[in-house]
């Protein structure tokens, strides 16, 4: 499969910064896949987004996206992209569905009309469409002053998918979003995924997002400091283990020696083992138990560790 | 094409957001109205009959120019404003031009500049002022390239500025001054030579002698009041209308982009 975003060597520095925002990050991203880059506050995470989305001049190193490059064709770039922003980009001024009118229009997917009605039917179908799956099919042609942040999401959601780019960038989509909203929009993103065959680059806080990624790239102070699918990032990192504790501790600390289980004491017995292979180890003890409890790492763990595990060799 | 279908969406978006904020189509009408009906009425009681013209007639033409020039750029530094709204973000990623960015958003400030003069037409008809059919037909043309002019002005101001706060400060007092030294009230056929040569640096000159050029083209007030021909004018206007906003648009793009 060819990478449809394929970034080498990408360097930023802002104009009176005395070190770089992103410090020479190389990846690239497959048709069709889920990337989600990650990182704290302040890592270049948006700066890499804007300067891939054509918004932003970057200092040195080259970037293609749908096999255009970035620097030498913009627009054809622009035009394969959709983008979700940090910040809402949305004109409070107008109707939801004047602001997508705009977005196709400025896209040159038709030509331009006053109103809704003059519009093609196409259009109609589309916008009648894609808000019926997000649900603000009623409010389409209210001003969007009276929208909930759900719904501009969900309205710039529609908007960045008229045009039907090949690459979705999301920038911290929910942020700011409640639960019921987030759950939504995921699973809506999900479906569109599936049904646009659309590649999605996602940054975010939200680990549990990024859960489902094909691909996850984690960067601190501008720099890749881990990358791989989440659950190679995860079990690279992050043990599994199993806790386990009996009434008699003495009778299993013997029978774990006499075994040769390595564990560590810390209230019960933490013994390091894979999740599939617990029921072994558990059958293996005769001494009775009070506590069985495994412990699956979770991508927050993993970058959790990754992150912090970077601020001490910083310090 | 498809950047002309841009520039009219912009433009567009633009003449609706104005139709839609109230308070700024009361504002914007108010002003004329105490421009020519207090101070070009007060002027013209007092003055018209030792200048040998109606200071009213004079006011209102000056009136026109100014509010189209001024209007159309200060609604350009409105880009600023869709910056600091993230909503700029939406229109630099798409895939146009940066300079249908710039005259989509110019033809939509000339628009809303044209809807607040017609405000100051109808007042001129209610106080008297003598207009033929042929004088509005001209001036149609003629308060379009005014228009085109201010926006390019003010791209050319936004361009060296980076927020609202810079702009709201820094535009009076680029505008301001340009009100006396371009004769909007006041004659500036005689004038010191310092202010001589302010006022045919200040681009608001142009503009308003050009609309007063053809305003009094064939009226014997013509020779007290204006003071270059309307040809020349009009060239003047040409290039610098190019040079602002070939620069200005450079500027602006440098400044979204390399920061």
């Amino acid at each position: 499969m060819t990478p449809i975003i394929q970034v080498q060597n990408l360097v930023k520095k802002y104009k009176k910064a005395t070190s770089n925002a992103v410090d020479g990050i190389s990846f690239s991203v497959n048709t069709g896949k889920f990337f989600s880059l990650l990182g704290p506050n302040g890592a270049g995470k948006t700066t890499t987004i804007s300067i891939l989305t054509t918004t932003l001049s970057k200092t040195s190193g080259t970037m293609e996206i749908a096999g255009f490059n970035v620097d030498k064709n913009p627009s054809e770039v622009r035009r394969s992209v959709g983008i979700i922003f940090q910040n809402p980009s949305l004109d409070l001024n107008l109707t939801a569905e004047e602001n997508i009118r705009l977005h196709t229009i400025l896209y040159g997917m038709y030509s331009f009309r006053p109103t809704f009605s003059l519009m093609p039917q196409e259009y109609k179908k589309r916008v009648f469409e894609l808000s019926e799956v997000l649900g603000i099919k009623e409010d389409v042609f209210k001003p969007i002053k009276t929208f909930s942040g759900g719904m501009k999401r969900k309205l710039e959601i529609i908007r960045s998918l008229m045009h039907r780019p090949k690459v979705l960038f999301l920038d911290e989509p929910t942020i700011g979003l409640d639960p019921v909203s987030r759950k939504n929009l995921w699973e809506y993103l999900t479906s569109i995924r599936k049904s646009e065959k659309i590649t999605i680059f996602l940054t975010t806080h939200y680990l549990e997002e990024a859960q489902d990624a094909d691909h996850i790239c984690i960067i601190k102070n501008g720099k890749i400091v881990s990358q791989g699918t989440p659950q190679k990032i995860t079990s690279d990192l992050i043990d599994e283990y199993v806790v386990i504790d009996s009434p008699k501790k003495e009778q299993l600390r013997k029978e774990l020696t006499q075994q040769k289980v390595l564990f560590k004491e810390n209230g019960g017995f933490k013994i390091t083992v894979k999740a599939k292979d617990v029921w072994k180890m558990i059958r293996s003890i005769d001494t009775p138990l009070s506590l069985v409890r495994t412990h699956t790492p979770t991508l927050e763990e993993a970058y959790l560790e990754i992150v912090e595990r970077n601020e001490t060799t910083n310090a | 094409m498809r950047e002309l279908n841009a520039i009219l969406t912009i433009a567009y978006r633009d003449f609706t957001k104005f139709l839609r904020d109230k308070p700024r189509i009361v504002i914007s009408f108010i002003f004329p109205f105490i421009f020519i009906g207090v101070l070009g009425a007060s002027l013209d009681a007092n003055l018209s009959r030792e200048v040998g013209y109606s200071f009213l007639v004079f006011t209102f033409s000056g009136v026109l120019a100014q509010t189209l020039f001024q209007s159309t750029a200060s609604g350009i530094i409105s880009l600023i404003e869709d910056r600091e709204n993230d909503f700029s973000q939406e229109i630099f990623v798409s895939p146009i031009s940066r300079y249908s960015i710039v005259l989509g958003k110019i033809l939509g400030e000339s628009l809303v500049a044209f809807a607040q003069v017609v405000g100051v037409f109808v007042f001129g008809f209610v106080i008297g002022i003598p207009l033929s059919l042929t004088q509005i037909l001209t001036f149609l043309p003629i308060g379009l390239i005014v228009c085109l002019f201010g926006g390019a002005f003010g791209i050319m101001i936004l361009g060296n500025l980076s927020n609202q706060r810079s702009a709201n400060q820094l535009f009076p007092f680029i505008i301001f001054p340009q009100f006396f030294l371009s004769g909007v009230f006041s004659p500036i056929s005689n004038l010191p030579w310092y202010l001589f040569l302010l006022s045919r640096i200040s681009p608001m000159t142009y503009a308003v002698d050009m609309v007063r050029g053809f305003y009094y083209l064939g009226t014997p007030e013509y020779s007290k009041v204006v003071l270059m021909s309307p040809f020349w004018n009009l060239a003047v206007i040409g290039i610098l209308f190019l040079i602002f906003l070939i620069v200005g648009t450079f500027m602006f793009v440098r400044n979204e982009r390399n920061k």
